[in-house]
């Protein structure tokens, strides 16, 4: 195998497993765009992962449809409501009964892992086995949606046109939230209500709504992200250990990638390449169980590196992780 | 045009100073805790399972023989000393998550001193000597695997969530490698340590119960009592006035850095000496999470802390009793520790804050 | 519409913060094509009152009337629908956006975000009313008039009839006040009904046509600026007539206690805070800081007390006994432990000066903490000195361990200029010290600093209100962009001359 289609797998990889991490990234930018800092995204991610896969799983046994397009609906509408129904637990506690954000998402990190374990346990005792959809979706669901001539054209082929169709709704994702950010009404007022929530508040601007709101759709969207990870590198079964510190890295990209929505499509797929270095690229004097910790150093380095910056357009929101309300005294 | 005169539905006052006696507060508390148990009802009933009977066997399979109150005493001493650790971090505002990788980084100094000194320590008993060792290695580990996101905190003020949690994974991803590699014994397993280096057992349990019932002592004295404990105490209200009262801030967070990765380290020590014998990646197994629970749940109170952690280590050793007599997932304890801090957590709301309803035919009615 | 219809009324309004009662059943009235000034001390309710006209605050009992008819303002929102437009004292601006994104914020008139639309309106109220801000400009990058210029035309663009201001001088230069009072007649001119929150008499006899005084909440009446005089109006402000006259005896044994020579620091963003700054401070005399705000007090202040890293110059200390100690390059605690006694009171209370959680007892431990070779507190003497505190200043708390952050603003300053002077220090700085305080608290303040000075202390004031500098100090130093402008003897110094040199260095104009 020459260096080329080394470096163009090693890429394709990347994009599978750097997909979720988007996901989990891009949810977690609305929301602290928002000033609210949701740690629960591990936990997030395991409910999204376990109960999207319920959702495929149960409704391929309802209704014995094998439609490739429907399970990929179902998935992400399942996931999506658990995110968000763990983010509104998230929203009550911090915004309406003012919790302390780290400590609520936390708390929402071991809920949701629980909640995750539980749901995915559940199904496999109900079922006797492994969960596990027909034989045919399984195979679909990871592949790309394109035809096959594209994925055919020489080196670019299968990197532009080979991948689950879930990497490309992610760069939708992205760009549609870059644009809504940045062009939007709505999405000025967003930022107002992250970086100044007494001048938004005083501005006419609902903070709390805007608050609640962003959370819980970007708790949906970094749900998604859990159920990508089990139908693109996880085989549509669940684990227990599989999404294991995947939404960590996504509240560690979110700084990485300066709370934009556009870097965070290149920074996943980079960290998607730390994840699967160990198995693609394999140096003999790296035990692979210490290539796996890559990832993790290079966060930590990243952390570091960024917080030796000092621009102030390259800032995290202004309000990020303080509560606001208005007539305190 | 919306002229109508309206006040809000919901409007919210703060109480003021002692508007609530101690009853309502700890009524408050405990309600939340009551609720928090119902809702845990519900996960229970998804099982097919009646609650009633589920909780009933947690209850008896934590509590119901000596053999069980043991078991369950023994998984609250890490959670006890793992939030004792955490509790100087918290006070500071330094949110340090990582104290499952701190509690793995003391496990894996001990057992480096096991293996290594083990065979000058013959013998079936414990050598206290060997003991000492091996705790000296866990709390300098540990410490400073405290120390280096400190350090980075103090000086260029990185952000220690993050940082404390990805070395969670690092050191975990190191004992995975000796695991497998350099340390194996058999089948990815390492072997079980010599009896010289296993805790001695008093009243039934490894007296790593002693030691944390010290720790008890020791850190409310240090919290309450010491230069250290009154520097951390301002720093955790305004970085500002310390430095103003002349604290020197960055020393001060690295050394409580250490201190708290210190006591997980020792945690660590007393989990694979006390109660695993051996080292694997697992070992902290989510206590240094959980431990966080108990630490801010009992608001950073030394002796409140035993009574939470006690109640949390009842709450995981019935969800074991409870997976293996009724097959409903182990999950089920992170269910409850989690729906047990969501409603503690929103409770201290109702403490601190009033609600007052929109009055019927008040003056804020509609007179138009 | 009646002539003399009020274009918003209050009747009984009545605002409570728990125990304490900010308004108390206030009535009041503004018409079109006037401006009204809001009378009174600070923490006598303006502020309170006005915000439940924008809407941040609800009234807990009273009415609100818009051109006679009864309105309810809820939100922000409404209180623009009903034409009202408040400029804070603090700017509510988000720094990382342009004016014009500032000043569209909130606005739901159109669907679509059009900022080059919003640019051109911004261009034309500027133009129409002489003021110069670039739409584009981030907020960031703006002087504090800038700001309040955004904040000017964001209410305009809402097509506002009525404009409140709170403090709108407070950090403007006297030139710069000119300038805003000037835009406030063509407003007036306009048809405008505009309401001044302040407590400067001289702005009050300069720009208002009617006056209404609060004092403590309540209110006290409205008269008409051309009858009234400012003695009339303080007696209103303060219920009683006291003598403005703040006592100032002279110190004879003058001697230098501390020199600054060329004292130059940067901040964080490599930005020049002061430049060259030099400087005698005397025992036995108060020397005062005037200054637009963020001319470089704060810095000047806590690079003195070792808290701001120092880039060039020295900072010598003499002490009685004869000597002399630099103090740059030092920490808080090797200043201390050198034997300088330095007193601190700044400007941010709680966050610098105060552990806001903890009592009375813990606070008087922050400067005690250390004493003793065991690792314990000693908490005896701190108590010892909380009590005396409590006593000596009439501290109104419910105990010595309850937390000083729950205390009012005038307490709160007790407790920490009772701590520094506790000292008996040889240099006492003070920033701002009666900020917020009421009239009673702010003469106790007074009088501890001549005190002090009486007893041979060097006592350094930055103050705000070029009145209380000219009466309470003997020599003032005025700080502009950073750098020394002039020191001038406060017994001979008139306004108009400490308010130029605070926008000149050296007769010329700072850009």
């Amino acid at each position: 195998m020459n260096v080329v289609d080394t470096i163009i797998l090693l890429l394709i990889a990347a994009i599978a497993y750097g997909t979720p991490l988007l996901f989990g990234t891009l949810g977690e930018i609305l929301t602290e765009k928002s000033g609210n800092l949701n740690l629960g995204v591990e936990g997030i991610m395991f409910m999204g992962g376990a109960i999207g896969l319920g959702g495929m799983f149960y409704f391929e046994k309802l209704t014995g449809i094998s439609s490739y397009p429907l399970s990929v609906l179902v998935a992400i509408l399942a996931a999506f409501l658990a995110g968000a129904l763990a983010s509104l637990i998230f929203s009550f506690l911090t915004i309406t009964l003012r919790t302390n954000q780290n400590v609520t998402g936390l708390a929402l990190a071991i809920f949701g892992t629980g909640v995750g374990q539980f749901a995915g346990e559940m199904m496999r005792i109900r079922v006797g086995g492994y969960v596990s959809l027909s034989l045919e979706l399984k195979n679909a669901l990871p592949a790309s949606p394109f035809p096959q001539f594209l994925q055919d054209v020489p080196y670019v082929g299968k990197l532009l046109f080979g991948n689950s169709i879930f990497f490309y709704l992610g760069i939708l994702a992205a760009v549609g939230m870059h644009l809504f950010l940045k062009k939007s009404r709505k999405g000025l007022y967003l930022r107002a209500v992250g970086e100044n929530p007494a001048t938004a508040d005083s501005a006419g601007i609902s903070v709390t709504r805007y608050k609640y709101l962003a959370t819980i759709i970007g708790g949906g969207i970094s749900a998604v992200g859990g159920v990508v990870y089990i139908i693109t590198t996880a085989g549509c079964t669940w684990n227990n250990e599989g999404l294991s510190g995947v939404g960590w890295l996504a509240v560690a990209l979110v700084i990485f990638c300066l709370w934009r929505p556009l870097s965070a499509i290149w920074g996943s797929v980079l960290f998607g390449a730390l994840m699967i270095l160990y198995m693609r690229l394999q140096l003999s004097f790296i035990p692979t169980e210490l290539y796996k910790i890559l990832p993790y150093v290079v966060t930590v380095i990243v952390l570091i590196i960024s917080s030796l910056r000092n621009n102030k357009e390259k800032q995290p929101p202004a309000g990020l992780g303080l509560a606001y309300f208005r007539e305190d005294r | 045009m919306d002229d109508q005169i309206k006040s809000p539905l919901l409007r919210l006052d703060k109480r003021s100073k002692d508007s609530l006696g101690p009853v309502s507060v700890w009524g408050i508390r405990l309600g939340s805790i009551v609720f928090a148990l119902l809702l845990g009802c519900i996960a229970i009933l998804l099982t097919g399972n009646s609650p009633i009977k589920a909780y009933g066997t947690m209850i008896n399979g934590a509590l119901g023989s000596a053999v069980y109150r043991q078991q369950t005493v023994k998984k609250a001493i890490p959670l006890l000393g793992c939030a004792l650790a955490i509790a100087p971090c918290f006070k500071m505002r330094f949110w340090n998550i990582g104290a499952e990788g701190q509690i793995t980084a003391g496990a894996l100094a001990a057992t480096f001193v096991a293996r290594l000194l083990s065979s000058s320590f013959p013998g079936d008993k414990p050598s206290l000597p060997l003991l000492l060792l091996m705790a000296l290695a866990a709390l300098l580990l540990g410490g400073l695997w405290g120390l280096i996101p400190g350090f980075f905190k103090a000086k260029w003020n990185t952000n220690e969530t993050l940082f404390t949690l990805m070395m969670n994974y690092i050191i975990i991803g190191v004992v995975a490698w000796l695991q497998a590699g350099p340390w194996e014994a058999r089948q990815g397993r390492i072997a079980q340590f010599a009896p010289a280096a296993q805790l001695p057992k008093v009243a039934g349990v490894h007296c790593g119960w002693i030691i944390v019932l010290a720790l008890v002592i020791l850190v409310h004295v240090y919290m309450k009592h010491t230069k250290h404990g009154y520097e951390i105490a301002v720093i955790g209200d305004s970085m500002r006035t310390a430095q103003y009262a002349g604290m020197n801030v960055g020393r001060i967070m690295m050394r409580t850095m250490f201190l708290s990765g210190a006591i997980s380290g020792l945690v660590g020590f007393i989990i694979c000496a006390g109660a695993n014998h051996t080292l694997a990646k697992e070992i902290a197994g989510g206590v240094g999470f959980t431990s966080i629970t108990v630490a801010w749940l009992s608001q950073l109170n030394a002796f409140a802390m035993i009574a939470i952690s006690l109640l949390l280590g009842v709450l995981s050793k019935g969800a074991d009793t409870l997976q293996t007599v009724m097959n409903v997932p182990v999950a089920i304890s992170d269910i409850i520790t989690g729906l047990l801090l969501f409603c503690m957590l929103g409770s201290e709301f109702f403490i601190n804050y009033r609600i007052i309803l929109r009055k019927k035919n008040g003056k804020g009615g509609a007179a138009q | 519409m009646e002539k003399n219809c009020y274009a918003i009324e209050l009747r009984g309004i009545t605002k409570r913060f728990g125990p304490v009662v900010a308004n108390d059943g206030i009535d009041l009235g503004l018409r079109r094509g006037e401006i009204l000034a809001l009378l009174g001390e600070n923490g006598s309710g303006k502020t309170t009152l006005m915000n439940m006209l924008a809407g941040i605050y609800l009234p807990d009992e009273g009415q609100i009337l818009a051109d006679g008819r009864p309105i309810s303002i809820r939100s922000p929102r409404d209180s623009f629908a009903h034409g009202i437009g408040m400029i804070h004292q603090h700017y509510k601006l988000v720094d990382v956006f342009t004016a014009a994104e500032n000043v569209v914020l909130g606005l739901e008139d159109e669907k679509k975000l059009d900022l080059k639309k919003a640019n051109a309106k911004v261009r034309e109220i500027c133009g129409r009313y002489g003021f110069e801000i670039d739409p584009e400009k981030k907020v960031y990058d703006m002087s504090v008039s800038e700001k309040q210029t955004v904040e000017i035309v964001k209410v305009l663009y809402r097509g506002a009839e009525i404009l409140i201001l709170d403090e709108p001088t407070a950090v403007l230069t006297p030139q710069e006040t000119e300038r805003l009072f000037a835009v406030l007649r063509n407003m007036r001119e306009d048809g405008k009904a505009i309401v001044i929150i302040t407590h400067k008499l001289n702005e009050v006899m300069a720009i208002s046509d009617q006056v209404a005084v609060l004092r403590k909440g309540r209110y006290i009446g409205t008269v008409n600026t051309a009858e009234t005089d400012p003695q009339a109006l303080t007696d209103m402000m303060v219920g009683r007539s006291v003598s403005l006259n703040i006592d100032r005896p002279l110190y004879e044994k003058q001697v230098e206690r501390l020199c600054v020579r060329d004292l130059t620091v940067y901040d964080h963003e490599h930005v020049k805070k002061l430049d060259a700054v030099s400087f005698t401070a005397k025992g036995g005399e108060i020397l005062g800081v005037a200054g637009i705000a963020g001319s470089g007090q704060r810095e000047l202040l806590e690079a003195i007390a070792g808290l701001y890293p120092v880039a060039e110059g020295s900072i010598s200390y003499l002490p009685p006994e004869g000597g002399k100690r630099e103090l740059v390059g030092q920490t808080p605690m090797q200043i201390r432990k050198q034997g300088v006694s330095l007193a601190f009171i700044p400007e941010d209370r709680l966050g610098m000066g105060l552990v806001g959680s903890m009592g009375m007892t813990g606070n008087m431990m922050l400067r005690s903490w250390r004493k003793g070779r065991l690792p314990f507190v000693r908490r005896r003497e701190p108590q010892a000195l909380a009590q005396k505190v409590f006593t000596d200043l009439e501290v109104v708390t419910p105990g010595l361990e309850f937390p000083v952050r729950k205390l009012s603003g005038g307490n709160v300053q007790k407790v920490l200029v009772g701590r520094e002077i506790a000292t008996s220090p040889n240099v006492l700085m003070t920033a701002y010290a009666v900020r917020g305080l009421d009239i009673n608290t702010s003469y106790t303040i007074y009088n501890l600093m001549t005190e002090q000075k009486m007893q041979g202390t060097a006592v350094i004031f930055v103050g705000e209100d070029l009145d209380v500098l000219l009466e309470l100090c003997d020599r003032i130093l005025v700080l502009c962009g950073g750098r020394v402008s002039g020191v001038v003897d406060a017994r001979t110094a008139t306004k108009e001359e400490i308010g130029l040199l605070m926008t000149r260095v050296g007769g010329k104009e700072e850009a």
